[in-house]
């Protein structure tokens, strides 16, 4: 699978992409931004998943429960206000055609 | 065989969901096509979830489902029904439910005792404890600014507790790692780490509540990537960390537009101290909505600075409206924005384009702040500081160095405003007194209805 220094690759490229993404952002977009960035961690929801698959005790389904809801809380409800924001962004020339 | 089979699928999906993650934040990026970047994120989504059910070695799917279920359906209400003006909130409580999620992943990997290594240990503690502040963090950044908590909650030697509490953490975080302890000690770590997030955010005044949302956003994602690790899901770690990344740059761009550093931000409080009110000479001019039509419908350019007390007036409607008027006139009438006009940087654009306003008639500070000079009519409608000259001239002043509008250098200046008092810093305004600014008293929205009619009946 991923072993330690390909992860660390990973990392560190990842990084970069997210750093330059950003860089040349014009300001009248920095808060769907960062509410679309928030969106895309909700992937963590499909971490709350496996960790909730693999769980046993009834302690560790409780909370592998949890994460899910407020995993699967933060992908929709991304996704949703974003969308909202950005589908709002019409330019003037946009009407006349 | 088969099995091998389906982890290639898996792998394959989560490879595509990443690639789709990052062009979609880049297509996020330009204004023109940013509608479809979400849209292609949202597939990456889908398709990420959708495989993971494919999964061998899980279970407790029915759990699963309903728990997607719940948490899907409360966030697609609440998101759809939140006003604009209160997004900067909202953003806040979903990113505290991803912070929440990762420690959850956290908890059930310390819990369930299974033995990643060294290096995995630490991210999988690391993940928990960033994860748990980010969490606690945002939701009380959530209930101050949905108005849940007015006061800010300071005691002597906050600082110096928060850095214990810190240490605390850090230190049953090590003992975690190194002695595959007990429940307890793991639940009392993550009492601790989600008690620094109330700490940590308590403090700070609603002012600087962006950029702690946008801070706590950047941690979120990296909480993100740890447990990525922990799991050797690569979707998660490129996710998490892009989010962690421009995250980080985000914030740091909010914080120098207001200008502050981050330190700054988190470790002083300035977001609600009273400043020296610093005396201005001169008085305030009151004007009729009559009058500042015909100025309006007879001059060149308009340049309209619009601040967050137009938004709470549900004005911005209305300016829209008059500035429609005005353009068929054949005035040239341009709105100018400052970074931090509304809650967050980019607010006000939002708030705008809900309105109807076309965005390339919407401008940025750097863009516009040379066109003052040559501006007939500047229109303050509900901002205050972001037009302060102090901040340029003052070198008492605590917003001095603060980049902003030159409203100033416009022939005229209209300011509409409630009444007299100063704005969220509690700073006097000079521009209010300076022999060419008028003040015209009263709610934006009626102002805004008044100033239509005056132009209409010309």
């Amino acid at each position: 699978m991923i072993d330690g220094f390909i992860a660390l690759y990973i990392f560190m490229l990842a990084g970069f992409v997210g750093y330059e993404i950003i860089g040349r952002v014009p300001a009248i977009l920095h808060t769907p931004l960062m509410s679309g960035s928030n969106f895309v961690h909700g992937i963590v929801l499909v971490g709350a998943m496996v960790a909730l698959g693999r769980a046993e005790t009834t302690l560790e389904v409780t909370i592998g429960f949890i994460g899910v809801v407020l995993g699967a809380g933060n992908a929709v409800g991304g996704y949703v206000v974003t969308e909202r924001m950005l589908e709002m962004f019409k330019s003037s020339k946009e009407k006349k055609s | 065989m088969s099995i091998v089979n389906v982890e290639n699928v898996i792998e394959a999906s989560y490879f595509l969901a990443a690639v789709l993650f990052i062009f979609g934040l880049k297509r996020m990026s330009s204004p023109v096509t940013a509608r479809g970047g979400i849209v292609w994120a949202g597939a990456g989504m889908v398709v990420a979830t959708l495989v993971t059910f494919l999964n061998p070695n899980m279970g407790n799917y029915p759990l699963m489902m309903a728990a997607i279920g719940i948490g899907g359906i409360l966030a697609w209400v609440s998101g759809k029904r939140v006003a604009m003006t209160d997004m900067p909130q909202m953003i806040a409580l979903y990113n505290g439910m991803g912070g929440g999620a990762a420690a959850a992943i956290s908890a059930v990997e310390l819990f369930s005792g299974t033995d990643h290594g060294l290096t995995f240990s630490v991210l999988a503690v690391l993940g928990g404890l960033i994860g748990s502040v980010s969490f606690s963090g945002s939701l009380i950044a959530f209930a101050k600014l949905q108005g849940l908590m007015k006061k800010t909650f300071r005691f002597p030697g906050q600082q110096f507790f928060n850095i214990i509490l810190l240490v605390a953490t850090l230190g049953l975080a090590g003992y975690i790692v190194t002695q595959h302890s007990d429940i307890n000690i793991i639940v009392i770590f993550f009492a601790l780490a989600l008690l620094l997030g109330v700490t940590m955010t308590l403090p700070i005044g609603g002012a600087d509540m962006p950029v702690v949302i946008s801070l706590y956003n950047a941690l979120t994602g990296l909480a993100v990537a740890f447990e990525g690790f922990v799991l050797e899901n690569a979707a998660m770690i490129i996710a998490g960390t892009v989010v962690g990344a421009a995250g980080s740059l985000l914030t740091q761009l909010m914080a120098k537009a207001m200008n502050r550093s981050l330190a700054n931000v988190l470790f002083s409080g300035f977001g609600d101290t009273v400043g020296e009110a610093s005396a201005v000479e001169g008085s305030m001019k009151p004007i009729e909505a009559t009058d500042v039509g015909v100025m309006m419908a007879f001059a060149d350019k308009v340049l309209i600075v619009p601040g967050y007390g137009m938004a709470v007036a549900q004005a911005q409607h209305k300016v829209w409206e008059l500035t429609q008027l005005l353009r068929k006139r054949g005035v040239d009438v341009k709105f100018a924005i400052h970074p931090v006009a509304g809650r967050m940087p980019g607010h006000m654009n939002v708030l705008l384009a809900e309105a109807g306003v076309p965005y390339d008639i919407i401008y940025d500070q750097d863009e516009i702040n040379s066109e003052f000079a040559t501006a007939d009519v500047a229109l303050i409608i509900g901002a205050n500081d972001v037009v302060n000259p102090v901040a340029r001239t003052d070198p008492a002043s605590p917003i001095y160095g603060m980049p902003i509008l030159n409203a100033d250098y416009a022939k005229n200046v209209i300011v509409i405003k409630r009444g007299q008092g100063a704005g969220f810093s509690g700073i006097e305004n000079a521009l209010f007194f300076l022999d060419h600014t008028r003040m015209l008293y009263g709610d934006g929205q009626e102002m805004a209805s008044e100033l239509i009619q005056a132009v209409k009946t010309l």
